[in-house]
This record gives structure tokens, C-alpha cells and sequence, in this order.
């Protein structure tokens, strides 16, 4: 029951950081390294404004500050031409410094017997478990925002950004600012993985700087993972996908540590060995395809 | 009406590799005048309508569409007011996005949608009766990916999205050269039709001596970045492509066997 409940808990929280990675990767079509730093970002606003007892404002500036970090980005790649790649990581080493400053110069805060959204819902339904309750409270979110994004994705210029990663010549010969497509997009993506920041932040009561290493390859994960179920449809699949995708990430995290397959600190190479493995199978599949056609042109021979 | 006063543009200036890609060219076109341009590669063709769509600056000179300089423009804004099609098919769709949701984006020229829908049910039917006009059956695919159809097919849709809202000007860079002849015909029957049906200013590169003779008001020959020909409307009426070799041979006081020299 415990390993359901927290990979329900992890899966949907992180989930919501998924549904970034899943903008920037599948729909621009750009491993964005900026996740790397405002996925901590996000943490830090959060936990400070937390700790200040603004917990809900914390959550709101956490989308600010992923916004921010996002569009920053974007304005690298598209205002000064850096690499999509290098603008990223420009960022993402930026931010630390920043994240450290947020946190007053500090690595970790410590969340324990401070007002969170989590504390205030768990006052507010006395007779459910409390487990529960953090469930009902991440998941709400979570629906929320891939209804939002769906509904975007629909729009007239969610449209233009999914035109984006697809062909941009195609875009600007209808008119279109692809720099502001991409910078929207970006921040868009980066608003969603701050978010899922902050409420880790009050989810685990617990700020840390660094809780953001690995976080891109974690995500690609989850959106493989996802995909391999859904395929690629539509968008609005492809949000519902990268966030059962993060679910079903973190159960198999859970079951393999739970019965000591491996120790917890081996998942974040799970997570490479998952990217690479779903990476490389197209790969694999097309030479195993070109074998097969040599040996029958022998046998003709 | 579209205007190019005294282009030039220089790529690798200052270096051994330097290339004089357009040489203080000149060019007027009036409204609804359908011109055809030929030159062998190199001559400027395509820098021309790189040029006039702003994927660059001109060194010197100035562009002028309706009365306005746009020679400064960015690209995109110029795009509101010009269609273009390349001759790779590939480059005038996005192939993840449905035919309906191309069409969408190519109608955005007319309106500034933001956060309203992208598609709306009265759009959804125009588009289908727009494709429906070119009796290909693509009407009944609205929602296939575009990266699922043929080449000719992708280049009617990108045709279709390229006059949805009629521009002032057209650009077609050899936009049949890609496909085989029974479909280069088919597309460009369509081409000649919406060009006349909506009366659009057109320029088209084309490396068919024999079609840009045939088509349209007015040939131009480009030629080491310039106009060595501008054949008007009563000079064009019989030429064949043996005229136009000959008066080319004749200006460049250098013989060519056949339009294989030229044109290759």
C-alpha cells in the first residue's frame, strides 16, 4: 500500500514537472537544460515563501520564477543565437548561484512545523488519511494543469508553438514571430517543472539546492515510458501520457528498492539506462531490418 | 505592385570566395503581372526572392511592395503580405500537424488569433471547400498529417496555404521542379488558376525555358546578378526556346551548343 501510495504521490508530483519536458522535447523538439535549475528555483521560491508563512504565494511565485527562467532561455537561443543546448546549461548555472541566494546562502531548509499547502488540507478533511489527502490535493493540480494545457495547445497560438518544433521556415513564411513561440514555450514548459518544484518543496517539507541534478534525464524517462503505452497521438494524449509515464517511473523505482533490487540512489541511472535503451531501439530495430535484407541477398545469390 | 531599386548583395565580402550575388538589379512589377524568371544557377534567382522576403538585408538598395519600403522588414512581417513556395515540398508544411491545422496557420495571416481557438467550424468548412476546388481528394483528409502525403500533394496544400488570404505578392522558387511531370502539371494548372481567379502579382523561378515562356505576361533572364532580358508581352508571343538561346548566345558573344550548357 505504501509503495502505491507514494509512487502515486512522487509520480503525479513530478508528473507535473514531466508535463514541462514533454513541451520542450516533444513539442519544440529541444532537451532544455534550463529544467536542471528551475526545477530547484521553483523549490527554493516555494520553501523560503513557506517558511515567510505564504505558502499558496509561494506556489504562485514558483510559476513566476520558472517563467522567468524559461524565457530567459529563450531569449539566448533566439535574441543572441546560443546553441539550444549551451542556453540551457548557461541558465541552469546561472540559477544556482540564485537558488542558493534565494535560500539565504544555505544548501537545505528544513519545512518541519511550517504552514504548507499540505498542512492546511490535511487541517481541512480531519477524518481522511492523510495520505490520501496529499493525493487528492497533488493530483487536482496536476489534472488541472493538463486541462489548462490541452486547452492552450488548442489555441490559435499553442498551435503556432507546436508548428514551432515541426518547421519553423514553414511558420515565419505565415507570418509568425517564431522567437516569441519559442520564448512562450520555454517559459511555458519551465512554469510547469518550477511548479512541480514548489510542491515538492512542501510536499517533503524540505528544500534542497540540489534537488534538481539529473531532473531532465528523469523526465525524458517518464515521457518514453509514457509514450511506449499511448504512442505518439495527440497532444492531449501526450500530457496524459508523460504523466501516468512519471507514475509508472516512480513505481518501478519503489518496487526495486522496496524488495533491494538495487539502492535508492541507483535511480537516476535507471532513468539513463531508460533513455538510452528507448533511444537506441529504433536504432537497433533498423540495423536488425538491414541484416535480415544482407542475408536474403545472399541467399539469392 | 512590387518594386527592387539598384539590389546588390555580396556574400563573403572581402574574401577570396567573394560572390556578387545580385549587381545593382532593377525590377518593376505592376499590379497583377505575372512575371516568369530564368538563369542558370548562381545568376541570383533565389537571392532575389531571398531578398524581397527578407531572410536577409541587401547590401545596397531598396525594396518596395505597394508603395512601401520594407527593405528593413523583419521576415515574418513581410509575410503577411507575401506568399511563397519553395521547391522542396518539405518546406512549406509542418508534417505532424493535420492538413487542417497547416491551413489554420496559413490563415492566421488574415487575424491575430492569440488564445481563441485555432480552428473554428466555418474555417474548418472553407478550408475543406477551398481543397475541394483542386479535385484531388484531399477534402476528405483534413485530418491526416501532412507528413503522410505525397510530395505533389504536400505542395497543393502549401499552395492552397500559401494564397489562402491572397498575398500582394507570390514568390514561387521552381515549386514543380520536385515533382514528376504529370503532377507538375496537375500543380501547375492549379498555380495559373488562383494566380488569374485572384488576379495576384506573381514572380515564379522556373528552369523550363519552354513553360516560362508559355506562362505568364512577361519573362525576365537573370544573369551574373542581373537582367540581361526582359521580354515583354508582344516579343514573347511566338518565341520559341531557340529565340531565346540564340538572343542569348548573341549577348554573351559565346556560343552554346544547346540550353544544357546554360541551364545545367
Amino acid at each position: 500500500m505504501t509503495i502505491l501510495y507514494s509512487s502515486l504521490q512522487l509520480g503525479l508530483l513530478y508528473g507535473i514537472m514531466v508535463l514541462g519536458i514533454y513541451i520542450s522535447f516533444r513539442i519544440l523538439d529541444i532537451p532544455d537544460l534550463t529544467t536542471e535549475g528551475s526545477f530547484a528555483f521553483g523549490v527554493a521560491v516555494s520553501a523560503v515563501m513557506a517558511k515567510a508563512g505564504h505558502p499558496y504565494l509561494g506556489l504562485l511565485l514558483s510559476i513566476v520564477a520558472g517563467i522567468a527562467a524559461g524565457c530567459f532561455t529563450g531569449l539566448l537561443q533566439t535574441k543572441l543565437k546560443i546553441h539550444p543546448i549551451l542556453a540551457g546549461i548557461i541558465t541552469m548555472s546561472g540559477l544556482y548561484s540564485i537558488n542558493l541566494g534565494v535560500m539565504h546562502n544555505s544548501p537545505n531548509l528544513t519545512l518541519l512545523n511550517t504552514r504548507t499547502i499540505f498542512t492546511d488540507f490535511r487541517n481541512l478533511m480531519p477524518g481522511v488519511d492523510k495520505e490520501i489527502v496529499k493525493i487528492i490535493i497533488i493530483a487536482v493540480i496536476a489534472i488541472a494543469v493538463v486541462v489548462l494545457l490541452s486547452l492552450f495547445f488548442k489555441s490559435h497560438f499553442g498551435l503556432c508553438i507546436r508548428a514551432t518544433g515541426d518547421n519553423q521556415d514553414m511558420l515565419s513564411a505565415s507570418s509568425v514571430n517564431v522567437n516569441i513561440t519559442k520564448i512562450a514555450a520555454l517559459g511555458l514548459g519551465n512554469a510547469c517543472i518550477a511548479l512541480s518544484g514548489g510542491l515538492t518543496a512542501q510536499y517533503q517539507s524540505f528544500a534542497d539546492v540540489n534537488s534538481s541534478v539529473g531532473m531532465l534525464v528523469v523526465g525524458l524517462a517518464s515521457v518514453i515510458i509514457g509514450e511506449a503505452i499511448f504512442g505518439k497521438r495527440s497532444v492531449t494524449l501526450g500530457f496524459i501520457s508523460a504523466i501516468v509515464g512519471s507514475i509508472i517511473y516512480r513505481a518501478i523505482i519503489a518496487v526495486t528498492t522496496r524488495y533491494n533490487i538495487f539502492p535508492s540512489y541507483m535511480f537516476k541511472l535507471v532513468a539513463a539506462v531508460i533513455v538510452i535503451a528507448a533511444l537506441a531501439i529504433p536504432v537497433i530495430k533498423e540495423s536488425v531490418r538491414k541484416a535480415k535484407i544482407k542475408r536474403g541477398g545472399h541467399k539469392d545469390a | 505592385m512590387l518594386e527592387v531599386k539598384n539590389a546588390v548583395k555580396v556574400f563573403a565580402a572581402g574574401t577570396p570566395n567573394e560572390f556578387k550575388a545580385l549587381n545593382g538589379l532593377n525590377l518593376k512589377l505592376e499590379d497583377g503581372e505575372f512575371v516568369t524568371i530564368i538563369g542558370s544557377n548562381g545568376a541570383g534567382k533565389s537571392t532575389l526572392f531571398n531578398a524581397i522576403c527578407g531572410n536577409f538585408w541587401l547590401d545596397k538598395g531598396h525594396i518596395i511592395l505597394d508603395g512601401e519600403d520594407i527593405s528593413y522588414k523583419s521576415e515574418h512581417k513581410r509575410a503577411r503580405r507575401i506568399g511563397r513556395i519553395f521547391q522542396d515540398p518539405m518546406k512549406g508544411t509542418a508534417p505532424h500537424l493535420t492538413i487542417e491545422e497547416n491551413l489554420a496557420l496559413a490563415y492566421s495571416r488574415s487575424k491575430r488569433g492569440g488564445l481563441a481557438p485555432a480552428i473554428t467550424k466555418s474555417e474548418r468548412q472553407m478550408f475543406r471547400d477551398a481543397l475541394a476546388d483542386f479535385d484531388m481528394g484531399l477534402e476528405d483528409r483534413m485530418n491526416t498529417k501532412v507528413g503522410l502525403l505525397s510530395g505533389g500533394q504536400r505542395q497543393v496544400v502549401t499552395l492552397l496555404m500559401a494564397t489562402l488570404v491572397p498575398p500582394r505578392l507570390l514568390l514561387l522558387d521552381e515549386h514543380t521542379a520536385a515533382l514528376d511531370p504529370a503532377t507538375a502539371e496537375k500543380v501547375m494548372e492549379i498555380t495559373k488558376r488562383i494566380v488569374e481567379r485572384e488576379n495576384l502579382t506573381t514572380l515564379m523561378i522556373t528552369h523550363n525555358v519552354k513553360s516560362a515562356l508559355e506562362t505568364g505576361d512577361r519573362t525576365i533572364m537573370l544573369d551574373a546578378g542581373d537582367i540581361i532580358f526582359d521580354i515583354g508581352k508582344e516579343e514573347r508571343i511566338g518565341m520559341t526556346v531557340e529565340d531565346l538561346m540564340k538572343k542569348y548566345s548573341n549577348k554573351k558573344h559565346e556560343e552554346f551548343d544547346n540550353d544544357r550548357a546554360i541551364f545545367s
